[in-house]
């Protein structure tokens, strides 16, 4: 798969301040997530890959274009949700949203046609007359989405797309985010301090610490290699089940006296653990994989980067 | 993402030329304005006064209206016809930049609009000239155009000879507007943009010209020059005007013509200076 985003050595600095800081990594996955706390770069990375910060060494690459020398190009391919309140309060949403397609490079009619479709799939469509400095936080946002993609980008960027909605509006903007993924037609990259919203939208996370990459994992990969790792709750026998299974090549660790962790060797079937028990009389209550949540891989990242000399 | 299929589709038609795109910001702007039924009325008034000349330069020419006065001309269309034109139009000019000006970019830095603009394929300068060319339309229909038209008349009606010892009149009218034009926007637009508040934007834009005149006024008096009238802006387009116009006495009487448009330059890059660090998607924090 091509790659979306490649950061080649990225470093960004506002006077003598480094914000960005040696980022490498090449994401191609169909919805990308930044995380990190506040002030881990996130923003700044977004708007240094849309050309509004020059970096101060190292490159990006979007599609393949450079952002050094290709911001017209990249821009061209992207749609952009910005974090902040920005609108024309003034402005209807659907003449809002046909200017910003018209500015995109849509011919008018086009244009106004895609305001139409757009505001209709994000759900304004019954608002979409109204006057943009009417609309309450949620219809905001929306709006934002809407102008975002109204022009058919490639790349949508949405910078912390739940910011201040409620839950049934936060689980609204989830879903078209998945349903825009489904689609295949566009690559989606979510900045957000909302681990909840990343595990449930995006396919790879690059996760930052004061402007340093902690960790680029791929959810996919992470959640198949967790597969190794079991939980076991079972009733009579004795301690003599845990050393048969260390000695089929696992590595056993007793919780309490009839629960068990266990780390599974790549090619060891489940099965044997089920003849094991048979044989020593044992019966298994409970099974289950321990998976890695997002706030798992995210903490020992944080940890790992705490760790950093 | 057809309205009845709600789904994700992506745009493969054609695409505008680039470099039209900064007419989009004009067009919409001009729908806006002109929603302002007091300033669509001030719009209309800015053409009384050319409207009214072309009548008299008609009448000028008119044999039997001027036998009733028993006189071969009632005025003389020459150098001083058209800088008076030119003065009464940059009055109106200057009302009317003070009313748009204000609310061209204040607004969008207000609302945080500015990313939303230029994370398109649309650069600072294309925001800049999309806004300016608001001004420059509107000003150009109330001055040189008007000016342009009345030397027309009185082109056909004099004949081809006053037309050709008179054409430094149309240079004139059509250099001596463009000035005012691109000062006028430049530092309507500069003002604007670095004070949100339109009624605050507005107030300053009064402020620079008459406060400007009376802090020159102040200086030529204390200092005992006439330095002074560097400051003044409309000192400065006064002068340029009338050294285009061949007036060497209003000229002499102040400030060289040429210190005049080295001035008005120095006003015009410091306006584009106060833009470039203004119209900024994001502003950069250098702590």
């Amino acid at each position: 798969m091509p790659a979306v985003i490649e950061l080649d050595g990225l470093n960004v600095r506002f006077g003598r301040r480094d914000i960005l800081k040696e980022l490498r990594c090449s994401m191609s996955g169909r919805t990308i997530g930044l995380l990190g706390p506040n002030g881990a770069g996130k923003s700044t990375l977004i708007n240094t890959l849309l050309g509004f910060y020059r970096p101060f060494a190292g490159t990006a690459r979007v599609f393949g274009h450079d952002i050094r020398t290709e911001t017209r190009q990249i821009r061209a391919l992207t749609g952009y949700m910005p974090e902040s309140d920005c609108f024309i309060a003034s402005m209807t949403a659907v003449n809002f949203v046909r200017m910003m397609a018209e500015l995109s490079g849509l011919p008018s009619e086009a244009a106004l046609e895609r305001a139409h479709e757009a505001l209709f799939y994000v759900g304004l469509g019954e608002a979409r007359y109204r006057r943009l400095g009417t609309y309450s936080l949620g219809m905001k946002q929306l709006a934002k989405l809407a102008q975002a993609i109204a022009h058919g980008p490639k790349l949508v960027v949405l910078d912390e797309p739940t910011n201040g909605l409620d839950p049934p509006a936060r689980q609204r903007m989830i879903r078209l985010i998945r349903e825009m993924r489904d689609t295949n037609e566009v690559s989606i990259l979510i900045s957000s301090h909302l681990l909840r919203d990343v595990e449930e939208t995006c396919e790879e996370v690059l996760i930052l610490k004061e402007g340093r990459q902690v960790h680029y994992a791929n959810l996919e990969e992470e959640r198949r290699a967790n597969r190794r790792f079991l939980e076991l709750e079972t009733v009579g026998g004795d301690n003599g089940f845990a050393d048969a299974v260390t000695e089929l090549g696992c590595e056993c660790a007793l919780t309490s006296a009839h629960r068990m962790k266990m780390v599974l060797p790549e090619s060891f079937a489940i099965r044997e653990l089920y003849r094991l028990a048979g044989e020593r009389n044992i019966q298994i209550r409970r099974l289950s994989y321990r998976r890695d949540s997002l706030e798992d891989i995210f903490l020992k990242a944080m940890e790992s980067a705490n760790g950093r000399p | 993402m057809a309205v009845h299929k709600r789904s994700y589709r992506s745009y493969a038609g054609a695409l505008t030329p680039a470099w039209s795109r900064f007419t989009i910001i004009t067009r919409y702007a001009f729908k806006n304005l002109f929603r302002s039924k007091m300033l669509t009325a001030y719009f209309v008034c800015c053409f009384f006064y050319p409207v009214g000349c072309a009548a008299a330069l008609y009448l000028n020419h008119n044999l039997s209206f001027l036998s009733i006065f028993k006189v071969h001309e009632i005025f003389a269309v020459d150098a001083d016809f058209f800088l008076h034109f030119l003065g009464v139009q940059s009055f109106f000019a200057f009302i009317l930049m003070a009313i748009v000006g204000p609310g061209l970019v204040s607004p969008d830095l207000a609302n945080n609009a500015l990313p939303l603009y230029l994370c398109r394929p649309f650069s600072r300068a294309e925001y800049v000239v999309g806004k300016m060319a608001i001004l420059v339309w509107l000003l150009s229909l109330i001055t040189w155009i008007p000016g342009l038209i009345l030397f027309l008349i009185e082109a056909s009606l004099s004949g081809a000879a006053w037309a050709w010892a008179n054409l430094g009149l149309a240079w004139g009218i059509f250099i001596g507007s463009a000035i005012e034009t691109l000062v006028f926007s430049l530092l309507s637009l500069a003002i604007s943009a670095w004070i949100k508040r339109k009624l605050a934007a507005g107030a300053a834009l009064l402020g620079v010209f008459f406060f400007g005149s009376g802090l020159a006024q102040v200086i030529n008096a204390v200092l005992e020059t006439k330095n002074g009238y560097l400051i003044d802006l409309g000192n400065l387009l006064t002068t340029v005007d009338a050294s285009l116009f061949g007036h060497t006495d209003v000229v002499n009487a102040r400030i060289s013509a040429g210190s005049a448009w080295i001035a008005l330059i120095a006003a015009c890059v410091f306006c584009v200076a106060l833009l470039e660090r203004k119209v900024r998607a994001y502003e950069i924090v250098v702590g």
